[in-house]
């Protein structure tokens, strides 16, 4: 194994930071002349003092450049983080984002002069619920959990309509982390089920918790474990019949498309992530979007402005009454709106359908593939979708590594990690999600790199644990992160003079 | 350096083969080794030694001659330093609570204590919470919470305090009556506490899990039980460290640990009740039970808390039981147990019921 | 057709499903139960190759008109400034760009040590010593530091300026609802829109969790009452939150340094294009009191060092920190953000340097002051409507009997000229007014360009 990251060092660090490289007198960029008024601000308001760096321009290109290639992204290395559809980026979602038709316009510009950026939300709009199956979409929420918290409180508005308080939530205890805290955030309880030793929802549970007091019942099909919910329809009766509503996590979306569609299962809110199934790059943790659809009956409740056509013109809606307000200022992330709108015209119906059979061959794949790399399980039978999860715990009990060794050292193979310790359902859990961008060598690739893994867990452990060693940096003191933090320069300085 | 201590019982576990239910009384050890039975204990011990060595942390061993201790170590391949005296072949319990004593005074960072329930008992007994303990798992009973799942776990878990640190939290440590078990009749008492070194449940992102600490998680489930706490009710706080959060919650600091006590209109009102003073103290009003499960098995009555007997339990009602746990404490027990002593009434408590595990958040978990 | 995306054509897929003893795609999706099976295509277009898309998205853009191809004088929350070709090249390298959130530090110093600089140049901006990663943007950051200021104080109560954009204060009200806090709105002096003071003073109780306002205000003037305002919340034990454009920060004082404990604000500007509003860029960041930062939501990136301590590096830090809070009554639940944003705009205020900065802010207000000045002397026009120091923004009111604001915007635009937003129906005691914005996007003929539009537009005919 020869593999190697970009690495920069300089005295004791990899990349100086641009405090550190500041030279009195420098500067990066230049301004246009200056309009000869007077400024009438008075003195007691303004700043005394400003500590910026100062850096010319060409350092500070080298400077950033440095540090890029000391990143891992999906343009780089096999990403097959479990449930965030790490895909390839086409570029030319990218471009016509940058294009100066979309990036140089105002949000409160008159309404005729910026007709293309309304129709192009419109028709995204309506690509989305056909995709979803759902009656309207609304594309505010600028993250995945942004669109959660969304979701709960259209749920809360609906009931309020009609005269009810409801308090409880219901999550599958295999759910992500954000499903609990939007919830939590919109005022509800959060009521958690387990899931059955088939990996799925527990009837028997769901049926002892749903109630009158049942708000709704969030879900994502196929689920974390990869699975597809196929009591869907019974799981909907139920909490129907308490008069209760469905909610749709999107992240997984990637394994259904074109096959089957939340609002035909009996969701009644479906969340995107567009910055997973509909291929928006992830920046380094943002920005993404998280659009919301709904069935008709909750239509009212979206957040303002709708945009409408009357035929001959697109325009903004502010006009309901019934609306719950705003989640954040503007219409939403236009510029990513624009490249998962490239996207789908990219891929059209068919492509849609192609990319879940390939997510889901590619993950089907590697799942079997691994059965005979011993140290690895899979806790449920069965095909999965497009994402699997293992279970490391033979390998730690034989050795003691640990699955999180197991993601490091997979570091050093040129590959990013895979989730780990998630969903907290299955114990030393990696979560692979393959996607349909990658090739079959590199999913062999994986495979063997899996077996050398292994196999080192039992000869030589401690060099595991000291991975990883072939990425810019090894492992960091990450207590001591916590213990001591340094949160900015500011800190550090303060800090160093005591 | 780091000091590791460790204490072996070398006959715990060895009744269990041969039929017997505990090796308690020195008849009882001269009945298995008749019956041939083979000490059982060592081994175990061992295993958790080893790996403890492979791990490569680094600490000084510190350890009790011969069988309790002395000899696994060597067999392990470890380094130790052994103290104290005892008369080889013919150890008992007190052997064991002298070796704890001892060792507390020496400084110690975490004692191994390689036997089960009487063993964990003993230990506690000598040096209560004034030491971090780790179980490693080798007697019959295994009851407390204060064991690691398996010796190797132990070693594991015990490596990485040493390495890295991990969070204390405090487990129950459970010993069951001897003489009425070997009759068939289980009459369990929750003896005390040890702190205990856990892992936390590991989060790669921010997506859920417990907050990793025992403590927090504690307080946010106390704090979602106050505020559906009302006035003219009586709440029946059974033992535990979870329920005694909610006390600490209401700035109550001298509720009992062990014991059952009665809450009401958010002062204590009784402390370490019995059957007779529950029931009076129910009597006429809205009562609700808070329990949280007891050891490892997740009984949440039954052990340790018979003051709640059916006829408390049936006073109350079902629908007034209130079960609080945190995260942590339902990944060591998936399903819920009860043990009233009238299984018409363990019957009826059967099925889903919701449990408080955090603020605003409840677990449908199974009483079965 | 093989899909250019993806590599495993069908030829592959198929060897893929021998290898491993598949009998076909359609077992893999055989536990769909058949009444929700999609039995059709799925109703889109079909797949069109790269040159008919981009020709298809490029004819409905260009339906848009760009701000850039006329004088536009919107503000509001988002404003457009230049942004310099190296911020642009650098933040589309592939590294930063198709990145994933840096869980695995040893692989993403990158992207950890540029959003490190990221706070730590908010820091210096704001006077503050920490700031998180960035949230979705002003509004939502502002509805977030309610909820902080509820969990640090245990009171429900937040107070804020009546004089607040409506999007800003619809946000703030869906985000504070869960906890149900209470918002109370403070009035306005009517000639100078200054903070009623007095009124503000009888509202503080003890059940107050924190006070807000902004400056530069929404409606562009400068609140000149901070220290006051920072002592009265003080001393009833209330949080002090500010709100910001970070660009005026380059030439007005430094809120940490007037007593803000929070500082919120919209980073847009910092090197981002306004993109119809999207994506923006919460700023977010708080005094470095230790328990206020365990409140602190969103992502955190801390300095550290490798484990023999021989090498500097960054991780995400405090992470329990999110569990935490979200086992408090007010709880957080942002994951991912806008961390593109955020590096683009480190690497936009390290170009800038201090000076630059300065400048920049100063060319801003220079043009407002210009614009002001010229339009003042416009019969049938007030600016602005309020009697203090202002930034880059400032108001516009026409006098002029029957003319709505709408009707004057209709008259600057068919002369090319893009007016600012009304706000009538935000503040109708406020009248025809309008709000206006210039940066150093601005030249002087395009102010001149807007007045000689804006006097016709009053003088008669357009």
């Amino acid at each position: 194994m020869t593999y190697r990251q970009a690495r920069w060092t300089r005295e004791g660090c990899l990349e100086p930071l641009v405090f550190e490289l500041s030279r009195a007198g420098r500067k990066g960029t230049s301004l246009p002349p200056k309009v000869l008024a007077r400024i009438k601000i008075p003195d007691k308001l303004i700043r005394r003092s400003l500590e910026l760096p100062e850096l010319s321009e060409p350092e500070v290109v080298r400077h950033y450049t440095r540090l890029s290639q000391m990143n891992y992204g999906v343009d780089l290395v096999f990403y097959p983080i479990g449930s965030c559809t790490m895909k390839y980026n086409p570029k030319i979602c990218d471009e016509l984002a940058n294009a100066e038709e979309a990036a140089c316009i105002h949000p409160y510009q008159a309404e005729e002069t910026v007709q293309g950026a309304l129709e192009l939300m419109y028709r995204l709009e309506r690509y989305l619920a056909e995709i979803a199956g759902v009656s309207r979409v609304c594309l505010q929420p600028s993250a995945g959990a942004h669109g959660e918290l969304l979701g709960m409180l259209l749920v809360r508005a609906y009931h309020r309509s009609r005269g009810e308080t409801r308090t409880q939530v219901i999550v599958p205890d295999s759910a992500h982390g954000t499903n609990f805290a939007s919830a939590a955030m919109a005022g509800f309880n959060v009521v958690v089920i387990p899931s059955n030793n088939r990996g799925r929802v527990d009837l028997e549970a769901l049926k002892s918790a749903v109630s009158e007091k049942t708000a709704a019942l969030m879900l994502t099909n196929p689920n974390t474990l990869g699975l597809f919910e196929d009591e869907i329809l019974e799981i909907a009766g139920m909490v129907h019949e308490v008069g209760g509503l469905l909610y749709y996590d999107g992240a997984n979306m990637n394994g259904i498309l074109g096959k089957s569609r939340p609002g035909d299962m009996g969701f009644d809110i479906t969340h995107f992530n567009l910055h997973k199934t509909f291929s928006t790059p992830h920046g380094g943790g943002g920005p993404g979007a998280g659009p919301v659809g709904v069935v008709r009956k909750l239509e009212d409740f979206l957040p303002v402005p709708i945009i409408e056509y009357d035929r001959k013109r697109y325009y903004l809606d502010y006009d309901r009454p019934n609306s719950i307000g705003k989640i954040r200022s503007f219409y939403g992330n236009f510029g990513v709106l624009v490249k998962a709108y490239t996207y789908i015209l990219m891929m059209g119906a068919s492509g849609l359908e192609e990319v879940a059979e390939t997510a889901v061959v590619n993950a089907n794949y590697v799942m079997r593939k691994m059965a005979d790399v011993s140290g690895f399980e899979v806790e449920f039978d069965g095909p999965c979708k497009h994402e699997v999860v293992f279970s490391a715990e033979p390998l730690k009990r034989e050795t003691g590594v640990t699955a999180r060794d197991v993601a490091k050292r997979l570091l050093d193979y040129g590959m990013h990690a895979p989730t780990y310790y998630f969903p907290p359902i299955v114990p030393e859990a990696l979560m692979v999600e393959p996607t349909e961008t990658e090739t079959k060598e590199e999913l062999d690739r994986f495979i063997a790199a899996m077996r050398e893994i292994a196999e080192e867990a039992r000869l030589n452990p401690e060099k595991l644990r000291a991975a990883p060693t072939a990425t810019a940096i090894g492992r960091l003191d990450e207590v001591k992160a916590s213990r001591e933090p340094i949160l900015s320069w500011k800190m550090y300085r303060k800090l160093a003079k005591e | 350096m780091k000091k590791l201590c460790l204490i072996v019982n070398p006959i715990a576990g060895m009744g269990g083969r041969v039929g017997l239910k505990g090796t308690n009384g020195a008849d009882i050890v001269a009945k298995s080794l008749e019956l041939g039975a083979k000490p059982v204990s060592p081994v175990r011990a061992v295993e958790a030694l080893r790996v403890l060595k492979k791990s490569g942390a680094e600490f000084e061993l510190i350890t009790y001659p011969a069988e309790m201790g002395e000899l696994e170590a060597a067999e392990a391949g470890l380094k130790a330093r052994v103290i104290g005296n005892i008369a080889s072949g013919k150890t008992t319990a007190d052997d064991t609570k002298r070796a704890a004593k001892e060792m507390l005074e020496l400084g110690v960072d975490i004692i191994l204590v390689a036997g089960g329930d009487g063993t964990m008992s003993d230990v506690i007994e000598a040096i209560g919470t004034r030491a971090p303990i780790l179980g490693v798992p080798t007697g019959v009973k295994l009851h407390s919470a204060a064991f690691a799942n398996t010796p190797e776990v132990a070693g594991q878990v015990a490596a990485r305090f040493l390495s890295e640190g991990l969070p204390l939290q405090e487990a129950e440590v459970m010993d069951i009556d001897e003489d009425a078990y070997r009759e068939n009749r289980l009459v369990a008492k929750l003896r005390g506490y040890a702190i205990v070194p856990y892992e936390p449940v590991m989060m790669q992102t921010t997506k859920e899990g417990s907050t990793g600490f025992e403590l927090a998680d504690q307080k946010a489930i106390a704090r979602w039980t106050i505020e559906l706490m009302e006035r003219g009710r009586v709440y029946i706080l059974g033992p535990g460290t979870t329920t005694r959060a909610v006390a600490e919650e209401l700035g109550i600091y001298d509720s009992t640990l062990l014991g059952v006590d009665l809450i009401y209109d958010f002062k204590l009102f009784a402390r370490d009740a019995n059957e007779r003073q529950i029931l009076e103290a129910i009597d006429g009003k809205p009562a609700t039970i808070i329990v949280s499960p007891i050891g490892r098995q997740g009984f949440i009555f039954g052990r340790g808390n018979q003051q709640l007997s059916p006829a408390v339990i049936r006073k109350v009602g079902k629908k007034n039981i209130l079960v609080l746990a945190t995260p942590h404490k339902l990944s060591l027990t998936q399903t819920l147990k009860v043990d009233t002593g009238d299984p018409e009434l363990d019957d009826e408590l059967r099925g889903y019921i919701p449990i408080i595990t955090s603020y605003l958040q409840t677990h449908m978990v199974k009483i079965i | 057709m093989p899909h250019h995306y993806i590599p495993n054509v069908r030829e592959i897929k198929e060897q893929m499903l021998r290898e491993t003893g598949i009998a076909g795609i359609d077992e893999l999706f055989a536990d769909i139960p058949q009444k929700i099976r999609l039995k059709r295509k799925l109703n889109l277009p079909a797949a069109m190759s790269e040159l008919e898309v981009k020709r298809h998205v490029r004819a409905i853009l260009s339906k848009n008109k760009p701000f850039t191809q006329m004088p536009s004088f919107l503000g509001g929350g988002a404003w457009p400034h230049h942004v310099p070709a190296h911020v642009h090249s650098l933040i589309q390298r592939a590294e930063f760009l198709t990145s994933y959130t840096p869980y695995q530090p040893e692989a993403s110093q990158g992207i950890l040590q540029a959003l490190f600089e990221y706070q730590s140049l908010i820091c210096e901006l704001t006077g503050l010593e920490v700031a998180n990663a960035s949230m979705y943007d002003w509004a939502t950051a502002l509805g977030e530091a309610a909820l902080m200021c509820a969990r640090a104080t245990g009171r429900r109560k937040f107070i804020v300026p009546e004089l607040i954009s409506w999007e800003r204060l619809s946000v703030l009200r869906n985000y504070v609802s869960g906890p149900d806090l209470k918002i109370v709105g403070i009035g306005y002096d009517g000639r100078t829109g200054q903070l009623n003071l007095d009124q503000l003073h009888r509202e503080l109780d003890e059940d107050t969790a924190g006070v807000y306002i902004e400056n530069p205000s929404y409606l562009g003037f400068l609140e000149t009452q901070v220290d006051e305002i920072a002592e009265a919340a003080y001393l009833a034990g209330s949080k002090f939150v500010v709100g910001v454009n970070p660009i005026s920060l380059g030439l007005l004082k430094a809120p940490g340094d007037y007593g803000a404990d929070i500082v919120v604000g919209e980073g847009q500007p910092l090197g981002n294009q306004v993109s119809f509003g999207g994506p923006a860029l919460g700023i977010f960041a708080c005094r470095g009191d230790e328990k206020l930062i365990r409140q602190l939501p969103g992502r955190l990136v801390g300095m550290t060092t490798t484990l023999d301590g021989k090498l500097r590096g960054f991780t995400m830090t405090l992470q329990a920190r999110e569990q935490h809070i979200r086992r408090e009554r007010a709880t957080s639940n942002i994951c991912s953000n806008e961390a593109l944003c955020a590096v683009a705009a480190a690497i936009y205020l390290t170009s800038l340097g201090p000076r630059g900065l300065r400048e920049l802010s100063e060319i801003c207000a220079a043009n407002a002051s210009y614009a002001m000045k010229r339009l003042k002397t416009i019969r049938g026009l007030e600016t602005p409507i309020f009697s203090s120091p202002h930034f880059n923004e400032f108001t516009l009111k026409c006098t002029k009997p029957k003319l709505t604001i709408e009707k004057f915007n209709a008259r600057l635009l068919s002369q090319g000229v893009h007016g600012g937003k009304p706000i009538r129906s935000e503040f109708p005691k406020l009248g025809e007014t309008a709000l206006l914005c210039t940066t150093e996007l601005h030249t002087r003929e395009d102010i001149d360009m807007l007045v000689e539009a804006a006097a016709r537009a009053v003088g008669g005919k357009a």
